[in-house]
């Protein structure tokens, strides 16, 4: 498992995720495209550094920085 | 040929049109809005779809997909495994849009697998353009097998080609579009011998979520087929992995996407209105520019209705024969109705905000700006929410909080919504605050002005204080998600704005207009029939001044006022006098107060009728006037400041709603939180009302 993970994207960044711990992150978030294989875009961070608002696999979504740690991605992919 | 009625069930993700579908089919106006989670209950509507045959359309709460999250999502759920539901859909449609496609279709590939009869609705074809979208329907329609309708509700395209697939629902396929049982063969197999007649997705969805359903025995599945929680978990993730495997290899072939036309916009104006400084700035803008079109603009035709009202009355009394009968219109009914009709301009106006605001899609956003500020008082960002609409109505506003993910955060703002200070507190706030404080400027700003936003700035504080202690004394564990949707921006649609604030003001004039009328004619009752007294007040007055000759109006004031004290009315205001004298109340405005625990706006209503019974004057004086000019037995004004302050002080606390208490109890499930809200709320108001009172007066 990579140590990278979704919150450490740079705003406009993306990357392919590689895992996700599926104890952390809602099935709802799961269901919406959070999966291996997807990519990941981070398009805002809000004000005071959470929640963060990304583009998973086309579905625009705002999350907790704590689940965000839980979507890894590998970091030759980050664009 | 007897006239069939197809059922029809309108499926999808939250916010794809549903509902806007919903409408055009029905002809219906039910509410809309660019919020996820905007219907949250089932609703059905007749749909005519030729000369012969009628569908009964069921509208449904947005939901993900069938694995239940939460209670909305149930709804859905419970309804497509139950085929003796009275409801259970002959064809199910399943609603999509243009945008979110791939997410839209993992429901859509669950549903086939239920082998209900399925179409698909692809909404807003209007925007295909605008964002480079291509799509090669007759490749989706194979591949999903199934027929498609691409529609735009809002440009009222396709729904006859809606209406004539749903006619023709015998011949759509009822065949899975993809084996999901493919993620362990072994052990769906196994659970096809075991239960042969059962279709295996059913089976599976009962392994996994807490539905019941199929009559089958649970302990029957769970003993042999249960796995461990995190094994299941894993079953199930790779299922919806399987389905997105299957959606991306055909949406790669079947649509296109040129993305240099997508979010360009949408993004500049993200960057802005998310932005550390300006996105503040725009939200507390909007916010002022709300309490101002309350404070400032709806006093305008706020006056002209009071004025009209008391013409009103004046004119029954003059032109209809003296009797009970006009005594109950003139003095109960119409000035009732009036104290409510008068605040319909500030209602509007809240309704139209907050209406646009979802419509825009910037609630979503100030849900994503305010999240952690709203996480250090136990709250979500989704919190805001029920905030902003509670200043309308708390019953709304706690039904919206059933999109908050994490129980302790719903629980904290369903307890807290009903400090925020709702349409019902408005017209007490009004006219109390007309009586005790001057018609001044201030620096430039109205003082009467300033006073109602102190009103409402002190019960946001203390709304967010008590979810502060809330958040340290509640011991509940759970796991705090959080998910918000960011829909893109889009210019709200007048139509739905103008039927939606048009159709809230209804349902709350008619919703607090029946309670009036009902607490109107009952204190009418009370107010003009009474004791042995009350029957003789003629008497006892003209032999009370046997030495002094009065004038014939100072006498027959002095009648009335002796029969008012002397009905029932006042016996039961005598009654509860010592409990709320240390209020500074006198007995007329513990019969009000005490009224306005069915409901806050009742207040008025109740002055209205007891100061009408008790005046025989039939000059068209207003209620407000009648109320400065009461005094009491010493020759001071009743309504002076101290127990102005009190009771503005007491209403901005006091729990006094009984809806609001019946949906705190739905939306819990329990009658401990609404007890302890009415408890503590209205303790807390008496001991500020009381405090208030003895150190101003
Ligand atoms: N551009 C465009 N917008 C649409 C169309 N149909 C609906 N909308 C908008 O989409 C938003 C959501 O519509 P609703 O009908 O409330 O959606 P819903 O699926 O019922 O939503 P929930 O009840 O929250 O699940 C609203 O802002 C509508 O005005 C369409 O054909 N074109
Ligand atoms: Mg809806």
């Amino acid at each position: 498992m990579s140590d990278s993970n979704a919150s450490m994207l740079k705003k406009g960044q993306s990357a392919q995720i590689t895992d996700i711990n599926i104890d952390e992150i809602p099935l709802k978030l799961i269901e919406m495209g959070c999966l291996p294989g997807n990519d990941i875009e981070l398009i805002q961070i809000a004000p005071m550094g959470d929640p963060l608002f990304f583009n998973v696999n086309d579905s625009k979504v705002a999350i907790r920085i704590k689940t965000a740690r839980a979507i890894y991605i590998s970091l030759e992919s980050i664009k | 040929m007897t006239p069939k009625i197809i059922k029809v069930a309108l499926i999808g993700n939250p916010n794809v049109g549903k509902t806007s579908v919903f409408n055009q089919l029905t002809g219906l106006n039910q509410q809309v809005g660019n919020y996820p989670g905007i219907t949250v209950d089932k609703k059905t509507g007749i749909s005519k779809l030729n000369q012969i045959t009628k569908a009964k359309i069921i509208d449904l709460p947005g939901t993900y997909s069938l694995n239940a999250n939460s209670i909305d999502e149930n709804v859905v759920i419970e309804l497509l495994l139950n085929k003796n539901d009275e409801d259970f859909p002959d064809v199910a449609v399943v609603v999509t849009e243009v945008e979110n496609l791939k997410r839209n279709l993992l429901l859509f590939t669950q549903i086939k697998d239920l082998e209900i009869p399925t179409l698909l609705v692809i909404n807003m074809s209007d925007r295909m353009k605008q964002k480079g979208i291509e799509l090669d329907i007759p490749l989706l329609e194979t591949a999903l097998k199934t027929k498609i309708a691409l529609i735009s509700s809002r440009k009222n395209i396709g729904i006859d080609t809606i209406k004539e697939l749903i006619i023709n629902y015998k011949k759509l396929s009822t065949e899975p579009c993809l084996n999901a049982s493919s993620i362990d063969e072994e052990y769906f197999n196994r659970l096809r011998k075991a239960f042969p007649n059962q279709l295996l997705y059913k089976l599976w969805l009962v392994i996994t979520q807490d539905v019941n359903f199929l009559n089958l025995q649970r302990n029957e599945i769970e003993n042999t087929f249960t796995r461990s929680h995190t094994e299941l978990k894993k079953l199930q993730q790779k299922e919806t992995i399987k389905r997105y495997q299957f959606i991306n290899d055909t949406l790669k072939v079947a649509q296109k996407i040129d993305k240099t036309k997508a979010t360009d916009f949408q993004s500049r104006l993200d960057n802005i209105l998310t932005h550390k400084v300006f996105g503040y700035l725009i939200f507390f803008g909007v916010l002022m520019l709300i309490f101002q079109s309350i404070f400032d603009w709806s006093s305008i035709p706020m006056d002209f209705i009071d004025t009209t009202f008391s013409k009103l009355s004046a004119l029954t009394k003059d032109n209809l024969p003296q009797g009970k009968f006009t005594d109950l219109l003139s003095d109960g009914i119409i000035p009732g109705i009036g104290g409510i009709v008068i605040f319909i301009p500030q209602i509007a106006f809240l309704f139209l905000f907050i209406s646009v605001l979802e419509e825009s899609g910037y609630m979503s956003r100030v849900v994503f700006l305010m999240d952690k500020i709203m996480r250090k008082f136990g709250l979500s960002g989704k919190s805001i929410v029920p905030l902003i609409s509670g200043t309308a109505c708390a019953i709304p506003a706690i039904m919206s909080t059933r999109n908050i993910e994490n129980w302790k955060e719903r629980l904290i703002t369903i307890l807290i919504t009903p400090f925020i200070t709702c349409s019902a507190r408005l017209p007490v706030y009004a006219i109390l605050i007309s009586l005790i404080i001057p018609e001044k400027r201030f620096l430039g700003f109205s003082l009467q002005g300033l006073t109602l936003m102190a009103l409402y700035l002190l019960a946001f504080v203390v709304a967010i204080a008590s979810a502060y202690i809330l958040n340290k004394l509640l011991k509940l564990k759970c796991k705090s998600y959080f998910v918000v949707e960011m829909p893109s921006y889009k210019v709200p649609m007048f139509k739905n704005v103008a039927l939606n604030v048009l159709e809230k003001t209804k349902a709350f004039v008619t919703g607090a207009g029946k309670i009036i009328l009902a607490i109107s004619i009952v204190l009418w009752f009370l107010g003009s029939h009474g004791s042995s007294n009350f029957d003789n007040a003629e008497k006892i007055i003209a032999e009370k001044n046997t030495n002094s000759r009065l004038e014939k109006g100072v006498f027959e004031n002095q009648v009335s006022a002796y029969k008012l004290e002397n009905s029932y009315m006042g016996i039961m205001g005598k009654t509860i006098e010592p409990v709320i004298k240390p209020l500074g109340y006198d007995w007329k405005i513990g019969i009000a107060v005490v009224s306005s625990f069915a409901a806050r706006e009742v207040f008025v209503g109740t002055l209205a009728t007891i100061y009408s019974v008790g005046n025989q004057s039939d000059e068209e004086s207003t209620i407000k006037m009648k109320m400065a000019e009461d005094i009491d037995a010493n020759g001071n004004r009743i309504f002076n400041f101290a127990t102005g302050i009190s009771l503005l002080l007491f209403y901005a606390f006091a729990m006094q709603c009984v809806s609001t208490l019946a949906i705190v109890k739905k939306e819990t499930n329990s009658w401990k939180w609404p007890i302890i809200q009415l408890v503590f709320m209205s303790g807390f108001a008496y001991v500020v009302a009381l405090i208030a009172y003895q150190t101003l007066k």
